[in-house]
């Protein structure tokens, strides 16, 4: 069995990010960029079904800038056995990136796809659900389990009001949540081993997909800040506080 | 140009979740239809009719909808888009499952987590966690949108819509339903509470959690979270969790013990009307966006409270 993890280069979550001045986006020059930490979920859940002996192949995908062959090699370092680049400088938005995925899909044809539920930049959370739609086949997002028996995915999902299994007939789209395992530190033999391992660059054009955005970002401002609060002394403070100060309390 | 709201239900009531998202909606226009679709969903067809800015419900009421599974959600909200401009949902764990199905489907973006409506095509969203907000136009005929809850306010009641039923497709069967754990609790839902208690690390163990933070709960009617550190160690459920990809809350009081303040935990709850923190380290990042800060130990402050309370 096939499993194909898209990955994608983002901020790394540690750091703090500064809106631009002119308000045209966030400043990303000089600033530290890792692969998205629910990818690396997905990349971890994919190589781990490949230690197991139930994949034979793991493939890392990432769409975007020539920078992103960082992100794959740390995916290879994980694990995975080669990687595929769509290159663009276009702004991808998660459709565009769905279509991709998809030409990529009928191209390596995998049984599964794993992706992370969603990437801490852009927090739109749409990329696995579209491409499962486009391939027209299941989909089970924010997995906290994920098993393959008998040629079926069995996922557990992290719902809202707790959890939630569902079963899919493969080929089929699996979305990782956060306690679906806990990605391990690629190693030095690793990540040299990595860079031998089979880069593959392709353009949309390749793939035939059109990746033009349709939203366009019109502002990106600061949220408005809290003003600092105090310290209280004790317990008896606080509560008069509550009560009295701010009344959310009842007296 | 109608505006569909897909209401969140478990198929005996409403959640509250879909009160916030028709606020949205009537934010954008005038003409807004509720789809409730479920199985022996009823009752809740009933209760959407009742929301003020309703102006009609279409009812879904079949067996394979039960576990209103995203694959067959979203064929069925496909199947009537027919005539609606805005087609929109609530950002929670049900809304953000099957909408993107149907913005792919429709070939047209999905415009995630808005938390202000603009104009009919102009909407502001906030991306890396909260730490920024951005303004963004959809080009598209149709826009589908999540709306996160705590941008807008619940509708209230005092409507009469009438209610259509709709015939259902049959299920694809892409995927099937097995099994549901939902956590039990008899306090009130998250997303709606007016004040949480949320426990972090700093608690050190699943009893410690629930020793000191239940009473506290208890005595101010409050609903219980979790940071992610808590819900990984095992202290409480995952559904407690609040944060950039767990819950995003905004309560009149959110009080946070033993919560350090991650990036991603205060991308959930920040824009709390009042917050608390109680924390033994004076420099946790968590006392720079608290009202009221209490630095000390926990284990004797939290009892302290509560028998404060009275």
């Amino acid at each position: 069995m096939k499993i194909v993890v898209p990955v994608k280069r983002v901020i790394d979550y540690n750091v703090k990010v500064r809106v631009k001045a002119d308000g045209s986006g966030v400043d990303l020059s000089n600033v530290k960029m890792s692969m998205n930490p629910f990818d690396e979920i997905a990349v971890e859940a994919a190589v781990r079904l490949k230690e197991a002996g139930v994949a034979s192949e793991v493939v890392v995908v990432s769409c975007g800038i020539a920078a992103s062959q960082e992100t794959l090699r740390t995916g290879l370092a994980i694990g995975a056995d080669r990687a595929v680049l769509v290159e663009t400088n276009i702004d991808l938005q998660p459709l565009a990136v769905a279509k991709l995925l998809k030409a990529i899909y009928d191209k390596e044809k995998p049984q599964l796809i794993i992706c992370g539920k969603q990437a801490i930049d852009d927090d739109a959370n749409q990329t696995g659900q579209m491409l499962a739609a486009l391939m027209n086949c299941g989909q089970a997002t924010f997995a906290s389990k994920l098993e393959i028996v008998d040629g079926k995915a069995i996922v557990t999902r992290e719902v809202d009001g707790g959890l939630e299994t569902l079963e899919l007939p493969l080929p089929a789209v699996v979305t990782t949540d956060l306690r679906l395992n806990e990605p391990r530190y690629a190693t030095l033999p690793n990540i040299m081993k990595a860079k031998k391992k089979p880069l593959e660059t392709l353009t949309p054009a390749d793939l035939g997909v059109n990746v033009e955005p349709r939203l366009t970002t019109l502002k990106v401002v600061e949220p408005s800040s809290r003003k600092a609060g105090i310290i209280v002394p004790d317990v008896q403070v606080l509560l008069n506080k509550l009560k009295n100060e701010a009344k959310v309390i009842a007296g | 140009m109608a505006i569909l709201v897909i209401a969140e239900h478990d198929n005996k009531a409403l959640k509250s979740a879909t009160l916030n998202t028709i606020t949205a909606a009537n934010k954008i226009g005038s003409e807004v239809h509720i789809l409730v679709a479920g199985f022996a969903c009823k009752g809740v067809a009933e209760q959407a009719a009742g929301i003020a800015g309703v102006a009609s419900v279409k009812m879904a009421d079949s067996a394979a909808l039960e576990p209103q599974l995203a694959e067959d959600v979203a064929d069925l909200v496909l199947a009537i888009s027919g005539g609606y401009e805005h087609i929109l949902a609530p950002a929670t764990t049900f809304g953000k499952n099957f909408l993107p199905r149907v913005a792919a489907l429709l070939d047209v973006a999905q415009i995630s987590e808005i938390v202000s409506v603009e104009g009919p095509d102009t909407f502001v969203r906030p991306i890396y966690a909260g730490n920024a907000l951005a303004t963004v136009k959809s080009a598209d005929l149709i826009k589908v949108i999540s709306v996160r809850t705590t941008g807008f306010d619940a509708a209230g009641t005092g409507g009469a819509a009438p209610i259509v039923e709709l015939s259902v497709p049959a299920s694809g069967g892409k995927s099937s339903f097995v099994s549901r754990e939902l956590t039990k609790s008899e306090r009130p839902e998250l997303g709606a509470a007016k004040i949480i208690v949320s426990g972090g690390r700093g608690l050190g163990s699943s009893e410690n959690y629930h020793n000191l933070l239940d009473p506290l709960a208890d005595k101010l009617g409050a609903a219980m979270g979790a940071s992610r550190a808590a819900v990984d160690a095992g202290f409480a459920p995952n559904d407690y969790q609040v944060g950039q990809t767990g819950k995003i809350v905004a309560p009149q009081l959110y009080i946070a013990v033993g919560i350090s303040g991650a990036i991603q935990h205060l991308a959930g709850m920040k824009d709390s009307k009042i917050i608390v923190a109680i924390n033994k380290d004076p420099d946790a990042p968590i006392f720079q966006i608290a009202d009221y800060g209490l630095v000390g130990d926990l284990f004797e402050l939290v009892p302290q409270f509560v028998s404060e309370l009275g």
